[in-house]
C-alpha cells in the first residue's frame, strides 16, 4: 500500500509539474483545468497463470484524450463490496498491471483512475476475477520433457545394471589413487583427513563426499588405519558418522569404530579453517581428501596440506576453486568427475545406472548443440531461412526457458 | 614451557599492554575513560588476533592456537544463538505461539500456521540421533532433506545448468559473412573485427563439445575420442589458469585491507 500511495504521490507531483510548464498556454490551462481525460475503458481481471494463487493481472484500454495530457493510471481494487482502494500505478504508457499477495479463491473487482492535470477520471469496474493456482506449469514442458528422458534413460541403465549387465564405466586418474594414499597413511602410521567441504546436507556436492567417504573409511577400516573428520556442519556430522559406523561394520571391526573420527567444528567458514589448519600441522596427516563444496579455503587448506607433505586428492564442482585445487593438489576430480567417482567406487547398480543416463544428457547436449550451430550458421551466413525457423522454432523451442 | 617460548609471550604481553594504553590515550572523540580504554583494548585486541593468525605463516604457535580456539569457540556458540534467535525466536515462534512470542518479546503474526511445526518436528527427529535406541528415527529427518533437496534442485539445475548452457551455446561459426574473399581483403585482428568474432564462436562451441567430451564416462577416451577429451581438457586448464590470477588479484585486496587496519586504525603509519 506504501508503495502504491508512493507510486501516486510520484504521477502526481509529475502531473503537476507538467501543468506548470504548460501555462504559458493559457487555452491549454483553461482546458485542463475544466475537463477531465478520458477514462480507461475495457477494464479486465484475470487470473495469472502458473503461480500459486495469489496473483491477478489486469489490462485496459488506454485512454483516448491527448497521451501528453495523460500522466499515469492508478489501479484500484475492491474485495467485492464496490469499496475501491488503490493498489497500484504505473505511467501512461502502461496499460496492465499484476495485482500481487492476493488470496486464492476470494473474488476482486478492479477500476483504472486515469490521471490528467485537472483529476482522475474513474473507468468502469471490471467483472469480478478469482486467483487460482494451477496443479502444472504447462509452459515448462521441455524441461518435462527432458527430465523425462534423462530420467527415463537413468531407469533404465538401472534395471539393465541390475539385471547383470556390465556397464563400462572409464578409469578416473584421482580414485584410482584413493587406495594408494590410504595405504601410504598406513604405511607410515599417520592419519588420513578428510574434509567433505562447507556445505550441508542439501547441497548435492556434499552427498557426493559422503558417499566417496563409505568407500574410504572401507578402506580405512581394512588397513586399520585412522580417519580425522572435522566437520562444519552438524547434519554433515551425523551423515559422516553413519557412513563410517556402517564401513566399519562392513568390514568386521565395529569395535575400532569411534564417534570421535566425524566432529563438529564450527560454521563459520574461516573459523573451520583456522582449525583444520591447526589440525593439519599438529597431526600431520599423511592423505588429505577435499570433496565437497569449497569456497575461499579451498587454498588455504591445499597449501597447508602441501606444507606438511600430505598426498592430496581434491574434488569439487565448484569452478571457482577448481584452479586452486588443480595447483595445490596431486589429483582433483573435476566437476562431474566427483559424481562419478561415487558410482565408480561402489559399483552400486543405482549409481552406475545414474552415471549412464546422464552421459546420455550429454549426448543430447552435444547433438543439440551442433544442430543449433549448424542451424544458426546457415542461417546467419546465407540467410536461410528454413534454418532461421528450425533454430526458433525448434531449438529454441526445446532449449530456453520459457 | 621452553624458556624462548616463555621470553616471547612476556615480550607480546607488553607490547599488548603499551599498544592498549597508547591506544587508550590516543582514543578520538570519546565521551568517558571507560570508553577510551575499551577502544584502545579492541584495536589492540584486534590487532593482536590478525598478527597472531598470520604468524601461521612462519610456523604453528602458541598465539596463533591462542587465536584458533577463540575463534572457533566464538563462532560456533555466536552460530547456536543466531540460530536460536533467528529461527526459532525471529520465525518460528511469531507464527505458532502467542505465549511464546510473550516470553521473548517479539511480535505475534496474528494467526497459527500450523504447518511451520513440521520444521521443529523434522529437529527433534534428528535429535533422537542422541538416543541410544531411537537413533534409527534421525534418518528419517536427514531422508527428507536429501529428498526434497534433489526434487526441488532438478528442475533448476536443467533450466539453469542444462538448456541455458545449451542455448547459449547456438552461435553462428561465420559471423557477418559475405564470402571468403570479403573476408580476407578485411582480415585484421582488431577485437571487434570479423576474424576475432570467428574465433569466439568457434572456441566457445568446440570447447564446449570437447569439455563435454572429456566428461563422458561410458567410453575409454582413446583415438580421436581421446584427442577431443584432452582438448576437452586444455580448455579447462587455459580457463582455470584466467580464473586463477583473477581470484588471487581478489584475495591481495582482502590482504591490502587487514594491512590498512594494521597500519591506519592500530599504528596510525598511513591515514585512511
Amino acid at each position: 500500500m506504501r508503495i502504491a500511495s508512493f507510486g501516486i504521490f510520484i504521477l502526481l507531483v509529475f502531473g503537476c509539474g507538467l501543468t506548470a510548464l504548460a501555462q504559458d498556454d493559457p487555452i491549454d490551462m483553461v482546458e485542463s483545468e475544466i475537463v477531465l481525460p478520458a477514462p480507461a475503458s475495457k477494464v479486465i481481471a484475470l487470473n495469472h497463470k502458473y503461480d500459486i494463487g495469489e496473483i491477478l493481472d489486469v489490462s485496459w484500454e488506454s485512454s483516448t484524450s491527448d497521451p501528453e495530457l495523460v500522466f499515469g493510471y492508478i489501479i484500484y481494487r475492491s474485495e467485492g463490496d464496490n469499496k475501491f482502494d488503490s493498489v497500484g500505478a504505473v505511467l501512461s504508457k502502461i496499460n496492465s498491471f499484476s495485482d500481487e499477495e492476493l488470496i486464492p479463491g476470494k473474488s476482486y473487482n478492479y477500476q483504472i483512475g486515469t490521471i490528467g492535470a485537472s483529476g482522475v477520471a474513474l473507468s468502469e469496474p471490471s467483472e469480478p476475477a478469482i486467483p487460482d493456482w494451477e496443479l502444472f506449469n504447462l509452459e515448462m514442458w521441455n524441461i518435462a520433457l527432458i527430465g523425462f528422458i534423462i530420467c527415463g534413460a537413468v531407469i533404465a541403465y538401472i534395471f539393465s545394471a541390475k539385471a547383470g549387465r556390465k556397464l563400462f564405466i572409464r578409469k578416473i586418474g584421482g580414485l584410482e589413487a584413493l587406495e594408494e594414499a590410504v595405504g601410504r597413511a598406513t604405511e607410515m602410521g599417520r592419519p588420513i583427513l578428510f574434509i567433505p567441504g562447507i556445505q550441508d546436507m542439501d547441497d548435492v556436492q556434499t552427498l557426493a563426499a559422503i558417499t566417496i567417504l563409505g568407500k574410504v573409511a572401507r578402506v580405512v577400516a581394512d588397513y586399520d588405519s585412522k580417519i580425522m573428520m572435522p566437520v562444519s556442519r552438524s547434519l554433515v556430522m551425523t551423515s559422516a558418522r553413519e557412513t563410517i559406523k556402517e564401513a566399519y561394520l562392513s568390514a568386521g571391526r565395529p569395535d575400532a569404530y569411534s564417534d570421535d573420527m566425524a566432529y563438529y567444528v564450527t560454521d563459520e567458514q574461516f573459523g573451520y579453517v583456522a582449525a583444520v589448519n591447526g589440525l593439519m600441522v599438529r597431526e600431520k596427516p599423511a592423505t588429505c581428501l577435499y570433496l565437497g563444496a569449497f569456497f575461499a579455503e579451498s587454498l588455504i587448506l591445499s597449501e597447508t596440506g602441501n606444507s606438511i607433505g600430505a598426498i592430496q586428492i581434491a574434488g569439487t564442482a565448484r569452478p571457482g576453486q577448481l584452479p586452486f585445487f588443480v595447483a595445490a593438489c596431486d589429483y582433483t576430480l573435476i566437476g562431474e568427475e566427483l559424481f562419478a567417482a561415487s558410482a565408480y567406487l561402489s559399483g552400486d547398480p543405482k549409481q552406475l545406472g545414474s552415471l549412464k543416463g546422464q552421459d546420455l544428457g550429454k549426448v543430447v547436449a552435444m547433438v543439440a548443440i551442433v544442430l543449433g550451430t549448424l542451424a544458426a550458421t546457415l542461417a546467419s551466413a546465407w540467410d536461410i531461412e528454413i534454418m532461421q525457423k528450425f533454430l526458433d522454432n525448434v531449438m529454441l523451442g526445446i532449449f530456453s526457458n520459457h | 614451557m621452553r624458556k624462548s617460548t616463555m621470553i616471547v609471550t612476556l615480550v607480546v604481553v607488553l607490547l599488548f599492554i603499551a599498544s592498549w594504553i597508547f591506544k587508550t590515550m590516543t582514543a578520538p572523540e570519546v565521551d568517558s575513560t571507560f570508553d577510551a580504554l575499551t577502544q584502545g583494548f579492541l584495536v589492540t585486541f584486534a590487532a593482536f588476533l590478525t598478527l597472531a593468525i598470520m604468524s601461521f605463516l612462519y610456523q604453528d604457535n602458541p598465539f596463533y592456537k591462542f587465536a584458533e580456539h577463540l575463534y572457533v569457540g566464538v563462532s560456533a556458540a555466536y552460530a547456536m544463538t543466531l540460530g536460536f534467535w533467528s529461527t526459532l525466536v525471529g520465525n518460528l515462534f511469531p507464527r505458532v505461539s502467542e505465549t511464546l512470542c510473550g516470553w521473548f518479546q517479539v511480535e505475534f503474526s496474528g494467526q497459527h500456521d500450523w504447518q511451520f511445526l513440521i520444521p521443529p518436528i523434522l529437529g527433534i527427529l534428528l535429535l533422537m540421533r542422541l538416543s541410544p535406541k531411537g537413533g534409527w528415527i534421525s534418518r528419517w529427518a536427514l531422508a527428507f532433506i536429501v529428498g526434497t533437496t534433489a526434487g526441488l534442485n532438478l528442475p533448476r539445475f536443467l533450466r539453469s545448468d542444462f538448456i541455458e548452457q545449451i542455448s547459449g551455446t547456438f552461435l553462428p561459426l561465420l559471423v557477418d559473412w559475405e564470402g571468403f574473399g570479403h573476408f580476407f581483403s578485411n582480415l585484421s585482428l582488431s577485437a571487434s573485427g570479423q576474424f576475432v568474432a570467428i574465433l569466439s564462436n568457434f572456441v566457445i562451441v568446440s570447447g564446449v563439445i570437447c569439455g563435454l567430451i572429456y566428461f563422458f564416462f561410458s567410453k575409454e577416451h582413446k583415438g580421436a575420442f581421446g584427442s577431443a577429451s584432452r582438448y576437452g581438457i586444455w580448455i579447462l586448464m587455459i580457463t582455470f589458469g584466467a580464473s586463477f590470477g583473477y581470484t588471487v588479484m581478489g584475495r591481495i585486496s582482502l590482504l591490502v585491507g587487514r594491512l590498512t587496519f594494521l597500519m591506519d586504525d592500530w599504528l596510525g603509519i598511513i591515514s585512511g
